[in-house]
């Protein structure tokens, strides 16, 4: 993405800088499939949201988003000469329970395709879900799993949401593996290890923001921990602990 | 957990201090009770634009590498319209580019969600 902004200075024919999968990595069946597949998790997400939304909690859903796409920006490096950015999933999600996470995280997705052409549009759906929907439903559950055996929310927020959150990007990364080998793009066991690979790196970068911001927010403001859980968080269907 | 369901999770009980009973945080300004705490999480996300995005590595990130290197990187079609395409303002050069269209993008994720949350919180079943 942000080749861009070496790209006037260097004056470096650098590849088209993009970071979101644009349009044409994917088949136009795949694509759709995986539009049809987000549509249904979003109807249900404003379902579940609306029964469940405190007026009190609209702002954290405003300044999560905005956080994200900020963060997004930040490419940080990791080795061989490949970046990688926040999701942000599974931070969204432990603020703001699952449903309300997967809004902020289809509108900033939303925002990056349809303001700043990054990511496709037709592909905007298999990118809401590999970067949203994976972390705010799946890396969210495997969070309350993993923070359930070590003894509950409250005790093991942080190093669960860490966890939660690395293997939100590889499961992310493992999607669109299998959506370029399904399109033909590349075959999957080329794709799979490449895409696996490096994002098990990333997830580490992944891991080390979602568990600094929640460390943060715990000592700062452990009200919103509570807020969240217990306002957007409820009603999901499921045992409240 | 420690859920007080004594109190009652909602129905506009007398705005945000009703929530946490715990101490203050000497956060500056308004404190932590104040209605406009989430104009410090803004400054937080717009902090991030502005101090780490013109940082951020121009390296391709997990994706574009693995499209490079396997050789789909030119199935990438060019989008349809371009606004602020690359997170660059056009006709502005260098970090104020990117840093504007970063604030630009703040601006309207923040505002989408929160209209989307006054709607969705407001309309309850």
């Amino acid at each position: 993405m942000l080749a861009a902004i070496a790209a006037p200075v260097t004056g470096s024919g650098a590849a088209p800088p993009q970071m979101h999968a644009p349009d044409g990595f994917l088949s136009v069946p795949v694509a759709l499939v995986m539009w049809a597949v987000t549509i249904v998790v979003l109807a249900i997400a404003v379902r579940r949201t609306n029964a469940t939304l405190d007026e009190k909690a609209v702002p954290l859903l405003g300044v999560m988003a905005a956080f994200v796409f900020a963060a997004q920006m930040f490419n940080f490096q990791v080795v061989g000469g490949t970046s990688g950015h926040l999701l942000g999933g599974v931070l969204a999600a432990v603020l703001l329970g699952p449903w309300a996470a997967t809004l902020v995280m289809a509108c900033v997705v939303g925002v990056q395709a349809l303001v700043f052409q990054d990511g496709g549009l037709l592909v905007m759906g298999a990118n809401i879900f590999n970067m949203g929907i994976v972390g705010t439903l799946g890396g969210f559950y495997l969070y309350r799993a993993i923070a359930g055996v070590f003894g509950g929310e409250d005790r093991a927020r942080v190093p669960a949401a860490g966890i939660a959150a690395w293997a939100s990007v590889v499961a992310g990364a493992t999607c669109m593996a299998l959506e370029l080998a399904v399109s033909g793009t590349t075959p999957l066991q080329l794709a799979l290890p490449a895409m696996v690979g490096v994002h098990a790196l990333i997830g580490i970068g992944e891991a080390l923001i979602t568990m600094a911001a929640l460390a943060f927010i715990s000592v700062t403001r452990s009200d919103l921990l509570q807020a969240g859980r217990r306002t957007v968080g409820r009603g999901v269907g499921e045992p409240a602990s | 957990m420690t859920d007080s369901s004594d109190r009652p999770s909602r129905g506009g009980d007398g705005g945000e201090g009703g929530d946490g009973g715990d101490g203050g945080d000497g956060g500056g300004g308004g404190g932590r009770r104040s209605r406009y705490w989430w104009l410090v999480g803004l400054a937080i996300a717009a902090g991030t634009v502005i101090l780490l995005a013109p940082l951020a590595s121009s390296d391709p990130d997990g994706l574009e590498r693995v499209a490079g290197d396997q050789g789909f990187l030119g199935n990438a079609r060019d989008a349809l319209f371009s606004i602020i395409p690359d997170y660059t303002v056009p006709g502005i050069n260098g970090n104020l580019s990117t840093i504007l269209a970063g604030l630009i993008g703040v601006a309207l994720v923040f505002g989408i969600m929160l209209l989307l949350g006054r709607v969705l919180a407001r309309r309850k079943r």
